[in-house]
This record gives C-alpha cells, structure tokens and sequence, in this order.
C-alpha cells in the first residue's frame, strides 16, 4: 500500500522545533537561546551582505551587524515574522534593509555600543573569507545573501557533524566524510580505505553512517532557522535543489 | 569554520538530498536524471542482485502513476517490481532498469527509415495495449522512448497518465508536452482529451521520425491523418495508425492517401521490382516474335 502524501509531500522528521518563534517566547532563557541560534546561522550572511550591498568597511559592516542582531533580540523584530508572507530568511534581510538604511541616515548614532561588543562573532575568519573568495560576478544581492546563508548552514552542520563523531568516538567517520565529501580531490574507496587501514565495506558503512548524521544535522538547523512546517518544507526543496511541486 | 566551496556546496546539496535507502533492500548507484515528479536513481536491488530504476517523487501523489503502470504488462510498458517509503517520508517506487538510447537520439544517429518506423509500429502496439485497458499516457514524446539494443521500444513516464473517462483535472489544466500535445489538450479541454490525443501524439512522433527531408507523400499523409485538427479526423486507434505504417513499409495502399493511377504503378513497380522485370522481359519477347513472325 502507497501511503497518503499531502500535496507538498516530503515530509521530514524532525527533532527540533523553529527557534524564529521561540525569540518571542515569554521565558528568558528560551529567548536567549533562540537568538543565539539565529544569530549563529545568520551573522555571517549578514555581516558579508553589508559589506558588499552597502560598500561599508570592515569596521562599519562589524557595528551594523552588532547593532542589528542587538536591536533585533531587544526590538523582538524576529517574532513579527509572518510565514504566510515569504520566507524567513527573506522577512530577515528587509528587516536588515530597513536597519541599515536607517543607521546609515543618523551616521552619528552608529557609535552605537562604543566598542562594548554584544556579541563574539568571528568578524576576521569571515573578512578573509571576502577576502579569499570573490562573489561570482553577475549574482543579484538576493541570491548573494542566499547562497552566503547556504553556506553558513552547511558550514556549522560539518562543524556540528565533527563535534558529535569526536563526541562519539568516531573521528574515522568524520575523517572519512571530509575526505571524500569535503575535499575537492577526489579520492576512491580504496584509496580511503588504505588511507585509513579499513575495509572497503566499512569505508561504505562508515560514510553512510557520516552522511546519514550529516543530512539530519542539515535539516535540524533548516529546522531551527525557519518558520513553520510549510516555511521548512520550502526551504528544504529550495536547498535541496528539488523543486516546489 | 571550514570555507566551502561551491563544488562542495553542490556535492553536500546532493548528499543531503540523496535519498536515505537504509531499511530498503536498495543500494544507491547513481542519479539518472529528474522530470517533474521527483527524481530517478539507478539502484541494486541487493536481494535479488539486479539493477533497478528507482523514482523518489517529490511528494505529487504517485500512487497513480506506479498502480497504473503495474496494471499494464506489456513489453513495450516499463514493469514496476516494488513501492515504497523512504524514512524520510517520501514515497518511491523501483521499475526495471531500462538502458538503451532515447528515440530522439536514436533518429540523429542515422537509423535508416524502414528502422525508425519498426520502432514506431511497436510505439504504436503498447500505446495501442494501454487504452485497451483504459489508461491515456498524455505526454507521448520521442524523450519519453527507449529503444533498447534489441530492438525493444518501452514507453515511460506515465506521471501524467490518467485511467478512465473521469477526466482528474479542472478545465483548464494543461499537461503535456508543446508541439505534440493535441489542440484539445493545448486547450485544457480536459474532457475531450481520449485516446485519440495519444493518437495525436504518435502522429507527431512519425512526423519527427520521417524527418523533414524526401518524406515520401504517403508517409506524410500518415501522420497528417494522425494529427488531424479535428478527433473525429484522425485515426480510430494506435493500432489503426500502425496498421497503416504496416502498409507503407509493405508497398500497400495506405488508408490516409488517395493514390493517382501513375503513383499505384509507380508504388507496385517499385514494390515488385523482379516482377517488372520478369513482365517486362517477357512482353519485350512476345513483341519481338511478333516482329519477326510478321516478316
Ligand atoms: N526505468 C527507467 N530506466 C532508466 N532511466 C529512466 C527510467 N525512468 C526514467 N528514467 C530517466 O530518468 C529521467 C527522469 O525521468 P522522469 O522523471 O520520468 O522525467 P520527465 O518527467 O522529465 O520525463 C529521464 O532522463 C529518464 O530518461
């Protein structure tokens, strides 16, 4: 028997819950939490979208990033966030217009925090980042701030996926994935498997196990960084390069 | 943070979409390719040890597509051996394998004619095989055609085929494939759409095949006839429209083509070559005895 599908169909388990909603959540902790988590998946986006949509500096694009993740968790900007209107991540970047435009009117209040930094983000790794790597030329800002975001969630999700194999004492599994799924160099699984003294068939199992980890970690933090169900569902299909039906 | 390129970012894209076979008897090989519905994997099947088409669909309910196809065994209909759901809920549904060229590659490889219309005739039979038993494809095109290294032509993509005379859409719906939908169908009239919009289709496909140079007039009329504006124009059936292709590879009169009486002798001098030249030989003897008896 062919179970039911609903219309959108896939249909991913998922373990957490939309930590967009949880920044208007009536307990302090939960907030606090939510917000880092969205901070996390989306300072990088942000700071690098300021940085070439505005032409702002190092130091300005570091001030208008504090500045809007700080008014942000004190404004609860994020709870306003309607799903039926679009995405999150496109509800996110015009919050982000709107705040950088206004900033930039008022240029004195931009010394906003003198120097006290709310948050501890990594500002130098993603300026070389900039730096190294030049935008494909010809992508609009919105596909800019797409990808970068894409690549931000990808990036902790390997980041998350090594923590839990050390965690788990399956570094050999992580080592494995990185080589053969991080690495451009392509290598084959018997090469890996004399790499790493093991067995072509636990080369195989090992990366299924790596990717099997990888994939739900993805769509954890998909999870967590969207709206609803059906804002999730989109997202995944958008990021999963399958189409909308 | 590890800097990710953007092949990595694809490659991780794919990863993450690649389909979780654990708890299926299913190994991933490689993606073939994605249509509409969802996408195509070549997989093994590890416990019967063969190779397998498998469709993972984009959550569109498939239940029709892999009930329909089931139903109808025939050689020319790609069997499907299995259905299932992924763990992540997504239904698929594994189908044999079918490795071949496409019948649009295969009419630029150089394929003679009489070749290319053996293949349409057989298109014609399965075509022909599934309305008998109810079910319109819709979407016939030389892409969704497989000819194998036997020769064996199998029909896929059945995503939009329908069962029966309830038509499942709202008017207005098209679906189908510009350029060999039917008029009727390019309308939306989804109550008018029957087997004769197949039969448009396949009209289409002889008229790809016979190519767009030297097309014998009687061919042409063929799928002419095929592709009449008109339903109640065209052929009666697929098989019909085979029928008469039958005809043209075998020098008979096709029944969309009024022959002048030079063209029927032209048509069976060049069907009966050794006869002519047996009758002509012969009439040359009689002729010259009849010289030489006068004398
Ligand atoms: N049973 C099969 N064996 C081999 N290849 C297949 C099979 N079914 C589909 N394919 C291939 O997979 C791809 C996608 O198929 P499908 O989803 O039916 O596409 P579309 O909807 O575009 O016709 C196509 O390139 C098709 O040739």
């Amino acid at each position: 028997m062919i179970p039911a599908c609903d219309n959108l169909g896939v249909n991913f388990p998922s373990t957490r819950r939309s930590a967009v909603f949880a920044t208007g959540s009536a307990d302090a902790g939960q907030r606090r939490q939510a917000f880092e988590v969205l901070v996390e998946a989306y300072w990088r986006p942000v700071y690098k979208y300021i940085r070439l949509k505005w032409g702002a500096s190092g130091d300005e694009a570091q001030d208008l990033t504090q500045g809007f993740f700080t008014r942000a968790i004190e404004k609860s900007f994020f709870a306003g966030y309607e799903p039926a209107k679009g995405s999150f991540r496109t509800f996110l970047r015009a919050c982000l217009e709107g705040f950088v435009a206004n900033e930039r009117k008022s240029a004195q209040r931009i010394k906003r925090g003198g120097g006290t930094e709310v948050l501890s983000l990594d500002f130098e790794s993603a300026e070389g980042e900039l730096r190294q790597h030049e935008p494909p030329a010809g992508l609009s800002m919105e596909d800019y701030f797409r990808q970068e975001w894409v690549r931000s969630l990808f990036g902790l999700a390997v980041e998350s996926l090594r923590e839990e194999c050390a965690a788990r004492g399956k570094q050999a599994h992580f080592g494995l994935f990185e080589r053969y799924d991080l690495d451009e160099a392509e290598a084959t699984y018997e090469e890996l498997a004399r790499e790493f003294g093991l067995s072509v068939s636990d080369v195989t199992n090992y990366l299924a196990f790596a990717r099997r980890e990888f994939r739900r970690i993805v769509l954890d933090k998909l999870r967590e960084t969207t709206g609803d169900d059906q804002e999730f569902r989109s997202e995944a299909r958008l990021l999963l390069g399958v189409d909308p039906g | 943070m590890r800097w990710l390129g953007h092949k990595t970012l694809e490659h991780l894209r794919e990863v993450v979409e690649a389909p979780d076979l654990s708890g299926t008897k299913y190994r991933l090989i490689r993606e073939i390719g994605r249509g509409g519905m969802g996408i195509v994997y070549e997989a093994e099947d590890v416990e019967l040890d063969r190779r397998v088409a498998l469709k993972v669909l984009n959550g569109v309910d498939i239940s029709g597509e892999a009930r329909i196809l089931a139903r109808l065994e025939h050689p020319g209909i790609v069997p499907v051996h299995d259905v299932g759901t992924l763990p992540d809920g997504r239904v698929f549904y594994a189908m044999k394998l079918v490795e071949g060229t496409r019948l649009d590659r295969l009419a630029q490889s150089g394929a003679s004619l009489a070749d290319r219309l053996r293949v349409f005739q057989k298109t014609c039979e399965a075509v022909a095989f599934a309305h008998s038993h109810g079910v319109i494809h819709r979407d016939l095109k030389p892409e969704n055609i497989m000819v194998g290294s036997f020769g064996e032509v199998l029909i896929m993509d059945w995503g939009v085929a329908r069962r029966g005379p309830q038509p499942d859409a709202a008017p207005g719906t098209v679906m189908g494939t510009a350029g060999y939908m039917a008029p009727e169908q390019a309308r939306g009239e989804v109550d008018r759409v029957d087997e004769r919009s197949d039969g448009y289709a396949l009209g289409a496909i002889l008229r790809f095949l016979a190519g767009d140079r030297e097309v014998p007039r009687r061919l042409a009329a063929i799928s002419a006839k095929a592709m009449a504006t008109e339903p109640g124009n065209r052929y009666v059936s697929a098989q019909d429209l085979g029928a008469d292709v039958a005809r043209f590879l075998d020098g008979l009169p096709v029944e969309a083509y009024h022959e002048g009486i030079f063209e029927r002798l032209a048509r069976v001098a060049s069907r009966n070559q050794m006869a002519v030249v047996l009758v002509a030989a012969y009439l040359l003897m009689r002729v010259l005895l009849l010289l030489f008896t006068r004398r």
